[in-house]
């Protein structure tokens, strides 16, 4: 393909900006990575190249429970949220547009809206009261909340951008309403569904001051966990972690862009 | 021939808000019939057709389907398929699962959803597309797997919503004759809309010209072409030359008029009760010049031309009112005029028609 007639590369400095820019964003990663591998305890001390901190880290087993208490909060919450926002997405972008579908799109909207603390310390008291105990359950709850207008953003998104004649037609050839979603609706706007069912996880996994609010013993996320171990000091078995959550956040982001990109394929 | 009723609409009417879509509509389609709904856009043809598919439900009044009353069947239980003005192809489906899908959905067995996929696949000429998806479709192939989807399942009846609109006008006329034929070759009742008075003319058997929410004619393309109803109509379909005139006397169906240029005529007439004033239709090819100057002979000075290849438009004046004059370019020596040049106009009476004002 040959560069279009204002291919932004042709102005003058952009190749420095653009320079600066990348290492600005990935630079302090880049040294996350780079002192991952350093052999000496002090984190900013290079003495030698070494694997034992990815060793260390695998086999602490504080760190290997706040990941598994992550991952399934994640998932449970991911799942939940898409459900709940591919419902509200459905109801809101094919029924006709009254006041009162505006006002529940801005309600399912809302928690992007409120800082997060505020979200946070309300759950907290309404737990509480609640009488709800159990750390799982709470931490759960609270990210299905907070994650469903993440996911609901993307699906809305796809189904505004789907025309109406597609599940029309499939009526129209004897598909039921659900059949018709099932076959037509949903293969087509998937990956609005997968886009946002990525963001719920991510956002969930990332989540660090409602699950702080809301930890107790045996519901230590990872954040958390990691956000302890700074407190005494930083290792580089940290900076292992780190490193490792990169690497499958990157794999999760490659997965999400070629499936997107499948799909454009597909749809032109 | 007797024919059984495919389609019977009683009185519907269909208002969205304050806007009166349709109003009080009532006509019978007839089963093997190439029915068209022509109007200019927001006449509510579509609105018709989205209701016999049961997209929409009429605010009074009730459609039939071959006799039996539809109002409380969803869309999914009206044996009508539709091809969409967008064709709505599953992008992610291949052609063969496009066309078996309405197949799947009534329960056919795979053997003969397969049997059935490969003959509408020939019957559109796309055999060796069968595993390609819509996208890798120009406009024309996707047109005929939308086509071949829709008459798969075998329906009652087939609603084509303006199909022609997206192709570019050669693939247009193919495709009309392709339509036609199909209709023949199937024996299904086609139910087609358009905008487009020249598809409409040409390819129906009947056609209900619908204008502000009103039928303002239903009948065969020559009728409505030859002898059209009121102004709305005449102005519609084809090009015609409106002049005001006075109805001096009417009798039946013919009434005598004076028309501007001081002659009187008798010619046939529509809606008209006594005196008054009307206007007088005289459509452009219905007009001689010089030595085709037949009948009522009129001077006039040609004004403009337009080469139309075919055709030549001229615009005539004659006395102040002027005229157009659609010419056939039969010879390869024909007479051309030029403007500024007197010319010598004619036309019969039994081409003119007199319609209310």
């Amino acid at each position: 393909m040959s560069a279009p007639a204002h291919d932004i590369r042709r102005y003058p400095g952009a190749r420095l900006v653009t320079a600066v820019f990348f290492l600005w964003l990935y630079l302090p990663i880049a040294v996350v990575i780079w002192f991952s591998f350093n052999e000496n305890r002090l984190v900013s001390v290079w003495t030698g190249f070494s694997t034992q901190w990815y060793a260390a880290a695998l086999q602490n087993k504080a760190l290997m429970d706040a990941l598994r208490v992550s991952l399934t909060v994640a998932v449970i919450a991911t799942i939940g949220a898409t459900a709940i926002a591919l419902m509200a997405a459905m109801v809101l972008s094919r029924a006709p547009s009254k006041r009162i579908y505006k006002l529940s799109e801005a309600v399912v909207n809302l928690p992007l809206m409120l800082p997060e603390i505020v979200v946070a310390v309300a759950v907290l008291i309404l737990f509480s009261q609640l009488g709800i105990a159990n750390g799982m359950v709470k931490l759960t709850l609270a990210h299905t909340a907070f994650c469903t207008p993440f996911a609901f953003l993307p699906i809305r998104a796809r189904l505004q951008g789907m025309s109406r004649d597609f599940e029309e037609a499939a009526q129209d050839l004897y598909a039921t309403p659900l059949t018709a979603f099932r076959r037509v609706t949903l293969p087509m706007i998937a990956p609005g569904v997968f886009a946002g069912a990525m963001l719920a996880f991510v956002m969930s996994m990332d989540d660090f001051i409602t699950s702080n609010m809301l930890n107790s013993g045996g519901s230590t996320t990872l954040p958390v966990y990691i956000f302890s171990l700074i407190k005494r000091g930083t290792t580089p078995e940290l900076n292992a972690i780190s490193t490792l959550m990169i690497l499958v956040s990157l794999a999760i982001a490659t997965i999400a862009l070629a499936m997107s990109a499948r799909a454009m394929r597909r749809d032109l | 021939m007797a024919r059984g009723k495919a389609v019977e609409v009683y009185n519907v009417s269909k208002r969205f808000g304050s806007y009166q879509a349709l109003d009080q509509v009532s006509f019978t389609i007839h089963e093997n019939e190439f029915f068209t709904l022509l109007g200019p856009s927001g006449c509510g043809k579509t609105t018709l057709l989205r209701m016999i598919a049961g997209f929409e439900s009429p605010s009074e009044g009730a459609i039939l389907l071959n006799g039996a009353e539809i109002e409380t069947l969803p869309p999914h239980r009206r044996r009508v398929n539709t091809v969409f003005q967008s064709y709505a192809l599953f992008p992610h489906m291949t052609l063969a699962q496009n066309i078996a899908f309405g197949l799947e959905n009534l329960g056919w067995d795979r053997k003969r959803r397969e049997a059935r996929v490969a003959e509408m696949l020939e019957l559109v000429h796309m055999t060796q597309f069968a595993a390609r998806r819509p996208a890798q479709l120009s406009g024309g192939q996707r047109q005929r797997i939308a086509l071949a989807r829709a008459l798969a399942p075998e329906p009652q009846v087939l609603l084509l919503d303006e199909p022609l609109s997206a192709l570019d006008l050669k693939l247009r006329q193919a495709m009309r004759d392709e339509l036609r034929s199909l209709q023949k070759k199937t024996g299904i009742t086609f139910i087609f809309v358009t905008h487009d008075q020249e598809e409409a003319l040409d390819m129906s058997d009947r056609i209900c010209v619908l204008g502000e929410g009103r039928i303002q004619q239903l009948g065969t393309p020559a009728e409505i072409y030859e002898d059209p109803e009121n102004r709305f109509v005449a102005d519609f379909i084809g090009e015609t030359n409106f002049l005001a005139a006075e109805v001096l006397s009417v009798e039946g169906d013919m009434a005598r008029i004076r028309t501007p240029f001081g002659l009187e005529i008798t010619a046939r007439q529509k809606g008209l009760t006594g005196p008054g004033p009307a206007t007088l239709s005289l459509r452009p090819e219905k007009i001689g010049m010089q030595s085709q100057a037949d009948g009522h002979v009129l001077q006039g000075t040609v004004r403009g031309r337009n080469y139309m290849g075919g055709f030549t438009h001229y615009t005539v004046d004659v006395a102040g009112q002027p005229l157009r004059v659609s010419r056939r370019n039969a010879l390869s020596h024909a007479e051309s005029f030029e403007p500024g040049q007197t010319v010598s106009l004619g036309f019969r009476e039994d081409s003119a028609r007199v319609l209310a004002q």
